[in-house]
């Protein structure tokens, strides 16, 4: 295990790594799920489901989704706001989201690396301990700054519904007249959801792929934290 | 008396009662959500403090503030605020025409430098040096401009004024600009809507008079005490959309049930007025109330932000294509499934083909 310490970016390690400590696999999920969530309720609140009859003061349909919607988007802020922490004191993998290193050579060569190997233009399975570059530009511009505006646009939307002078108008209403309009403000909240959702999908594939025809583990390490490496393709 | 003629001196000249004045000022002091005791506050302001003339400027607009103002639902109102304002310029209500009219507007300069309220109904057009918009053989540009320099404070009437409004609208061709966006140097306040309510209009230059000062304003420089509510949060319609409950046409069971207008494209929820709570016309009625959604019509940008049927507008970067978030969201979230899916079958073929060369290709 020494020599993992000594040298982590070693590709031709083969001893496994602590990749993800405890609160950043517990983030993760919280993540997923509230996101989740958010985006099936936020859905449902820009386009409702079928009207229900009966009297008004049986139901509560909207209510509720809006209520899972908040209680969801709380979850999601909060535990953003920890995973931020987590970054000032966490391991050195605990900062690969927030910070890319645009400044190191290699981090360039890297990216383009990844890039031509999903391109199928180099057979040669890129390694990496943390996040790979090219999974960092994505986590950093459609997690970590999609996740920064949809929590902005998000709170300046609901300061509206808690009135004037409520500690999300103080703290976020600000944001509403630099885009111009609620309304405005609204629809690029549902675009927001939209582009997370994109990355979703994309990030779910990698990840599994990785899993199946890379050289080292990805679904198992964020759900135990260890970076199990493999030798070949296979 | 001139210069030194107070609000109360005024209205008396004009045969308000002095019964009638009081019942005004508690009126207003009710209207403003100010409680009873404004009531002789605003009584003792109006009956000491000299009159501020009310200039009216009119620019690129329908009159449709001008409409309202004048039948604002309490008739009193009415007489006792035109009795305070009219008399000094407004276009479209003053007796006076002509070079007689344009010679007011010169010797409220002279003498209320800075001491009057210019109230504008609608915008400016700034394309080819303003000739879209001429009153007395000069750019209305000028004369706002020349107006704004001596003033006291601005109201901004109507989304004309406030936001651009329908002359505005994309692609804008006499360049139709909001006031905010021409007069930088004076206080402004916001009073939009397509038209404002009277009794909201009434309120605001009441305020002002009265007090001399601007009323508390939100970000966007509108009037905390009439805009400061969304319609949607009160709503006498809103039981029915916590319940679920919606019209989903106009002329199904839920319609003649008086459900929630949402998803007809009400835009309530994004709406801040007091449509829903003043109501119009004296209380008799307002958009959701006579079974169609509100248009968002205090909004900035309503006239360009889509159909009006639609809970979903569009992003306003699109250009000429009408493209809500969800179209462009659904097409994005479609396209990186295929993605995924060929990226995936083309790993596969890639991986098979190298299997079947042997694994010396690599390591």
């Amino acid at each position: 295990m020494n020599s993992t310490a000594a040298a982590p970016h070693d590709p031709a390690s083969r001893e496994p790594v602590y990749v993800f400590e405890v609160p950043v696999r517990v983030w993760h999920w919280l993540h997923t799920f509230s996101f989740l969530a958010l985006a099936v309720s936020g859905y449902l609140i820009a386009n409702p489901l079928p009207s229900i009859g009966g009297e008004a003061s049986d139901h509560f349909l909207m209510g509720n989704i809006r209520l899972v919607h908040f209680i969801a988007a709380y979850v999601f802020a909060i535990g953003f706001a920890v995973r931020i922490y987590w970054a000032l004191v966490g391991n050195r993998y605990a900062r690969e989201l927030f910070i890319l290193p645009i400044w190191r050579g290699d981090w360039w060569c890297g990216l383009l690396h990844e890039i031509r190997f999903y391109l199928f233009l180099s057979k040669d399975t890129p390694v990496s301990l943390g996040h790979n570059p090219l999974a960092q530009v994505a986590m950093f511009l459609f997690n970590v700054l999609g996740t920064l505006f949809m929590i902005g646009t998000g709170f300046a939307l609901y300061g509206q519904a808690l009135g004037i002078g409520s500690w999300a108008d103080r703290l976020f209403g600000w944001i509403i007249p630099l885009i111009g309009s609620e309304a405005l403000v609204r629809n690029w909240h549902i675009m927001g959801m939209w582009l997370m959702l994109v990355f979703v999908i994309i990030h779910i594939y990698m990840a599994v792929r990785a899993d199946i025809m890379g050289r080292t583990s990805s679904v198992s390490t964020i759900i135990g934290g260890w970076r199990l490496f493999r030798n070949g393709r296979r | 008396m001139g210069d030194q003629q107070t609000f109360y001196e005024a209205m008396r000249e004009h045969g308000i009662t002095r019964r009638s004045f009081l019942k005004f000022c508690s009126l207003t002091a009710a209207g403003l959500g100010m409680g009873p005791e404004f009531a002789g506050k605003i009584a003792h302001a109006l009956e000491t403090k000299p009159r501020t003339p009310v200039i009216w400027l009119h620019g690129l607009e329908c009159t449709c503030c001008s409409e309202s103002f004048i039948r604002s639902g309490h008739p009193l109102a009415a007489d006792v605020i035109l009795s305070m304002i009219s008399l000094d310029y407004d276009d479209t209500l003053m007796a006076a025409a002509g070079y007689q009219a344009e010679e007011i507007l010169e010797q409220t300069v002279q003498k209320y430098d800075g001491n009057f309220i210019l109230a504008c109904e609608g915008n400016p057009p700034l394309n080819e040096d303003g000739m879209y918009c001429i009153q007395g053989g000069k750019p209305y540009i000028e004369k706002l401009r020349y107006m704004a320099s001596h003033c006291k404070a601005i109201i901004a009437w109507g989304s004309c004024a406030s936001w651009g409004c329908v002359q505005a609208a994309r692609p804008n061709p006499t360049r139709a600009t909001p006031i905010h966006k021409v007069i930088h140097d004076k206080p402004i306040v916001k009073v939009p809507g397509c038209p404002p309510i009277a009794e909201v209009m009434t309120g605001v230059i009441t305020y002002m008079v009265a007090f001399g000062e601007l009323p508390e304003l939100d970000r966007q420089g509108r009037p905390k005490m009439f805009y400061s509510q969304r319609l949607h949060d009160k709503c006498y319609r809103r039981p029915h959309f916590d319940a679920g409950q919606f019209v989903e046409r106009f002329d199904d069971e839920g319609a003649r049930k008086g459900y929630c207008l949402y998803k007809v494209g009400c835009k309530g929820p994004t709406t801040h007025n007091a449509c829903s709570t003043v109501e119009w016309n004296g209380g008799l009625s307002w958009p959701v109330k006579s079974g169609h959604g509100c248009l968002g019509c205090a909004e900035d940008n309503f006239w360009d932000r889509g159909s009006f049927y639609s809970a979903v507008t569009n992003l306003g970067v699109t250009g000429g294509v009408e493209a809500t978030a969800d179209d462009i969201g659904e097409v994005l979230a479609g396209a990186a499934a295929i993605g995924v899916a060929a990226h995936a079958a083309a790993s596969v073929v890639s991986h098979m083909k190298d299997g079947s060369k042997g694994d010396s290709s690599h390591d």
